[in-house]
């Protein structure tokens, strides 16, 4: 079965939310003329990313009537859309949200908040403390929120959960310039896509934002990658690009018929080996 | 009995006991910070503009507290529509804390050139002079000083001043004081009434003042602004708690209007490590 998903590579303001709905409704009507049953926007899109003191301004409950016309939206066309939360503890977080049929089905917080470099997350937000599978139109899916991806775990536990799509909304900065080559970021996000999608037999859903706050500029470069590492769909680096691709759920079987890792995985070695290292009873 | 809370928030526009701050213990930290940072960074000497206003005559006042006022220059740089009371205040200023002031007129710099563009704006005429004036402190700074900034924190909120003019310095030590707690401090260091009680101006055009300009007073300004910026407050709780409601959208307007003149400028970002993106040390890079 062939399932068709659109990214919307676009550039959310930074801290006007207001603004950002309106962006997102046009984008979700530009996925649904295109005929696609998912629409996935990138990282933070209703708020923008290098928000600082900002985020506070912006939070919403995941429910909150803020968030209403998200949920409206999604009686068309599934929408996975990122903005900060204000958990029920207060905190501040960073999440990814999935709407269907006209309600909040999932959220994602971002687990792996980058702190160093060009990062600053954890002084302003709070971690998510889960990895958690969810149905969604293109099957069982998993959110793992821009450094989340970075770490191998997530898209194995991913994996392990039963994923076979891992979408991946991003804001992902783009840095290093040497001559001759693609971004230094460019390549290494590419990498990964490729590697996880071909190694654990799923999709991975790079949907990657564009646009500059603060002189740093995100660069695109959105992409579905299938379960034996093809490029199903790129978007263009550094504009905004609706990106359309089909995910094709027999691909997922056939893979994984000829090649078995995820059912062979030991998950009871790797989860005894793991309760070892975390200094759990030998 | 209900107990009130220490430091709880009150935000009323009828009350402005929250602006309260030590002055003495204030004092201190801010001489202190100047002879630190000055010292960090190799310098003994320091220069201040002198408007004959209460900001700068503070500021005097805490440098030659800190440096002794032989290691302070002082400027008074008038121009031609400049009031007449400024020249008095300044003068008195340095009497007061026994500064040497030197005068220099900035009318001919400032005429030569608006000479070949005619009529111009009037704020472009005073950017002009808040340019002009700074760069006279920074010669005046050469070799061995450092120009000591005004900008009190009203002004660099509501972005009341000129860009690498008057809000330029190489250290403020009253940036984070608002205008009506710098004014209690000027009491304590000696500040004379007649330069505490007057209205505030900019003196860039006659007539000027801050709050005609502005619109609102500082008394107005300055106790919203600690609930909204201080106190963390959303405009909407405090249009609760019974301030204009139009106030509040007109002074958060401007604070957000204005924000990029608090900072540096933007760097675009390309490489591996960008000077103020993660290149990051602080300004007191000491050396071993």
């Amino acid at each position: 079965m062939s399932i068709r998903i659109a990214i919307a590579q676009c550039a959310p303001a930074l801290g006007a939310f207001e603004r950002n709905l309106a962006m997102h409704d046009s984008w979700i009507a530009r996925a649904k003329a295109a005929g696609a049953r998912v629409v996935v926007f990138p990282e933070l899109s209703l708020t923008g990313y290098y928000l600082k003191d900002l985020a506070a301004d912006v939070a919403t409950p995941a429910t909150g009537e803020r968030l209403e016309r998200i949920a409206a939206a999604s009686k068309g066309i599934d929408v996975c859309a990122g903005f900060v939360e204000r958990g029920p503890d207060a905190v501040l977080r960073i999440a990814q949200g999935y709407w269907s049929g006209g309600s909040l089905v999932h959220v994602h917080r971002k687990v792996y908040l980058p702190t160093y470099g060009i990062f600053d997350d954890g002084r302003y937000f709070g971690p998510g403390d889960r990895f958690e599978t969810f149905s969604s139109a293109l099957g069982t899916t998993g959110i793992a929120i821009c450094e989340d991806l970075w770490h191998v775990s997530t898209p194995y536990l991913y994996a392990a959960a039963g994923a076979t799509v891992v979408l991946s909304p991003s804001d992902s900065p783009g840095r290093g310039v040497a001559e001759g080559g693609d971004l230094g970021t460019a390549e290494s996000c590419r990498l990964m896509d490729r590697f996880y999608a071909q190694y654990l037999t799923l999709y991975v859903v790079f949907a990657n934002r564009v646009g500059t706050e603060d002189g740093i500029a995100f660069w695109g470069g959105s992409e579905v990658v299938a379960p034996d590492g093809s490029v199903v769909a790129r978007a263009p680096d550094f504009d905004e690009h609706l990106l359309v691709a089909e995910i094709d759920t027999h691909l997922v079987a056939r893979e994984r018929d000829r090649n078995p890792l995820v059912r062979d995985e030991r998950r009871d070695v790797v989860h005894a080996q793991l309760g070892r290292a975390a200094g759990g009873p030998d | 009995m209900v107990t009130e809370r220490l430091g709880a928030i009150r935000p009323d526009p009828r009350d402005a006991s929250p602006l309260r701050i030590d002055e003495v213990l204030v004092r201190r930290m801010l001489v202190a910070f100047l002879r630190e940072e000055a010292a960090k960074s190799g310098h003994r000497r320091v220069v201040v503009a002198v408007s004959g206003g209460v900001d700068s005559a503070a500021v005097a006042a805490l440098a030659a507290e800190t440096f002794g006022p032989e290691r302070v220059t002082a400027l008074f740089m008038p121009y031609r529509t400049s009031a007449a009371e400024s020249a008095e205040h300044a003068r008195l200023v340095a009497r007061t804390f026994g500064l040497a002031l030197e005068e220099v007129d900035i009318s001919p710099q400032v005429d030569a050139y608006f000479a070949r563009l005619g009529e111009v704006d009037r704020v472009r005429r005073g950017n002009k002079m808040a340019r002009e004036r700074k760069a006279i402190e920074y010669d005046r700074a050469w070799p061995d000083g450092l120009v000591v900034g005004t900008s009190n924190k009203t002004e660099l909120l509501l972005g009341y001043g000129t860009r690498w003019g008057d809000m330029a310095s190489d250290l403020n030590p009253v940036g984070d004081l608002y205008k009506t707690q710098l004014r209690e401090l000027a009491v304590l260091l000696g500040v004379p009434d007649v330069i505490v009680r007057k209205a505030p101006s900019a003196d860039l055009w006659v007539g000027q003042t801050d709050e005609g300009e502005l619109g609102f007073t500082y008394a107005q300004a300055d106790l919203l602004l600690y609930h909204l910026v201080d106190r963390r407050m959303r405009p909407a709780e405090l249009i609760a708690a019974g301030f204009d409601a139009a106030l509040v959208a007109g002074i958060r307007e401007r604070v957000r209007r204005n924000h990029f003149k608090r900072l540096m400028p933007l760097i675009a970002k390309v490489s591996l490590r960008t000077i103020g993106h993660d290149f990051l040390y602080p300004r007191d890079w000491e050396a071993d």
